[in-house]
């Protein structure tokens, strides 16, 4: 431990600044994926028609009972063999990000809009807005506006998840790391500095949506 | 879609041995961490809510830190850089001979990160109970001591029964990131099966029903306990 070689994080930074963008853009685009998926997971369950309801139900209940890493593994193998060709191991991982996370955003999402008073339903119903238009001008915007603290928690949990596309080696921050610890035979100097670079990215989240909660009070 | 679908592999002798023994491993990491996370989220939980600042402050950064690095990462700073952090002969002992290196890690790691979640519960648990109970037993003459044994951890224990009952699923499928230390629990093995044998599908469908089987089962028994532990009429912060 007395001699930890701190250049070898040094000499690869451009590596490992390669693989946190990975990390970053996967995060970035499953919380777009997985809020618009789970926006539309949570008006099915809440539609008040059995089997668009259930089959919602069914779906959130069923992936939040596997571990995500299970989840990789298959949409590792389904995607390809849906569509007939590989399409990367980007876009796998961020398709089974996507449908993951929409299971989780969709109870948030759920609880949202559940947090929004009958009496605006009605008020929109009784100004002559449609179904599609009460949700759009009256519900989701309220929701929405409730829920951003959260949104943005389960974004932070979100981005500590991206890491666990180890287990198919893509090359995002993680497995950059552990490639380089590896190659260089520089474990501790490696995970540490791993462990540092996550923790202060969602360290500075979590103090973000404490403040989002402190104006939303306020 | 082109695929040879052949169920039957999952009963032939050798991968149902596979199942078998990972379903056992989930079980033992996941039991085993969820002890740790319990009696270290009870301490660092209660920590957090005393009067005493140092405690207190010492406990929130154990929270916090646990909480924003990735399970994974921990996992591999207790596997990976632990041995070469403590005293050269522990380190070796920890290298070569101590046993079931990468089931003791992982229930080590999990279970002191699944701590930090427990913390956070029986922290709200315990700010849930509200300040009148709490100002009523220090003028009944109780100490601190025992306004948390009489008052406020009997009340918030019951309170937090059904959040406890969610992480307690969460810990068996968070036991699955235990395969990136190289122990062959379910999830591992569903992937050993379908490389082996590629059939992808049937593998990965057999994990998926047994995770499944487990959340039902969780969910029965955390719907039994909640019904006991239920306090009538509580609504809290009274």
């Amino acid at each position: 431990m007395d001699n930890l070689d701190l250049s070898v994080i040094i000499d690869n930074l451009p590596f490992l600044w390669q693989g946190l963008q990975i990390s970053l853009s996967l995060t970035a685009l499953a919380v777009v994926g997985g809020i618009a998926l789970g926006t539309f997971l949570a008006l099915m369950r809440l539609s008040g028609f059995g089997p668009l309801s259930w089959v919602a139900a069914g779906y959130v209940n069923l992936i939040r009972s596997v571990p995500l890493i299970l989840v990789i593994f298959w949409f590792y193998f389904m995607v390809p063999l849906a569509l007939g060709r590989p399409i990367g191991s980007f876009y796998s991982a961020l398709i089974a990000f996507v449908m993951f996370e929409a299971a989780y955003y969709s109870e948030i999402i759920r609880a949202g809009i559940q947090s929004v008073r009958k009496g605006q339903v009605h008020a929109g119903k009784a100004i002559g807005l449609s179904y599609w238009q009460i949700q759009r001008y009256v519900v989701l915007p309220q929701a929405f506006r409730n829920m951003i603290p959260i949104l943005v928690t389960q974004a932070i949990v979100l981005f500590q998840d991206t890491s666990l596309v180890f287990v198919v080696s893509l090359r995002d921050f993680m497995t950059a790391s552990s490639i380089v610890a590896r190659t260089e035979g520089r474990l501790a100097e490696m995970y540490l500095f791993a462990a540092l670079v996550y923790f202060t990215i969602c360290f500075a989240g979590s103090i973000f949506v404490r403040r989002l909660q402190r104006a939303k009070t306020a | 879609m082109n695929y040879n679908w052949n169920w039957g592999v999952l009963f032939e002798e050798q991968y149902l041995d596979w199942l078998i023994s990972g379903v056992g491993w989930t079980f033992a990491v996941a039991l085993s961490a969820w002890v740790i996370a319990l009696i270290v989220g009870i301490m660092i939980g209660v920590g957090r809510t005393l009067p005493t600042k140092p405690i207190a402050h010492i406990c929130a950064a154990y929270v916090e830190l646990f909480r924003n690095v990735p399970l994974l990462v921990q996992l591999f700073l207790w596997y990976f850089v632990m041995p070469e952090v403590v005293s050269d002969d522990l380190g070796r002992w920890m290298k070569r001979d101590m046993p079931n290196p990468e089931f003791v890690t992982a229930v080590i790691g999990l279970g002191l990160y699944t701590a930090s979640r427990v913390a956070e519960q029986v922290r709200a648990g315990i700010n849930a109970v509200g300040g009148g109970l709490v100002s009523a037993a220090y003028a009944g003459g109780l100490s601190t001591a025992q306004t948390y044994r009489f008052v406020l951890l009997p009340i918030a224990f019951r309170l937090i029964v059904p959040p406890l009952t969610s992480e307690f699923l969460t810990i068996f499928k968070n036991s699955s990131l235990a395969l990136t230390i190289g122990l062959l629990e379910l999830t591992a093995q569903s992937q050993q099966i379908a490389e082996y044998t590629f059939q992808g599908f049937e593998a990965y469908t057999a994990a998926t029903v047994i995770y499944v089987v487990i959340a039902l089962g969780a969910t029965l028994i955390s719907h039994i306990l909640e019904k006991h532990t239920r306090i009538p009429g509580y609504v809290g912060k009274g």
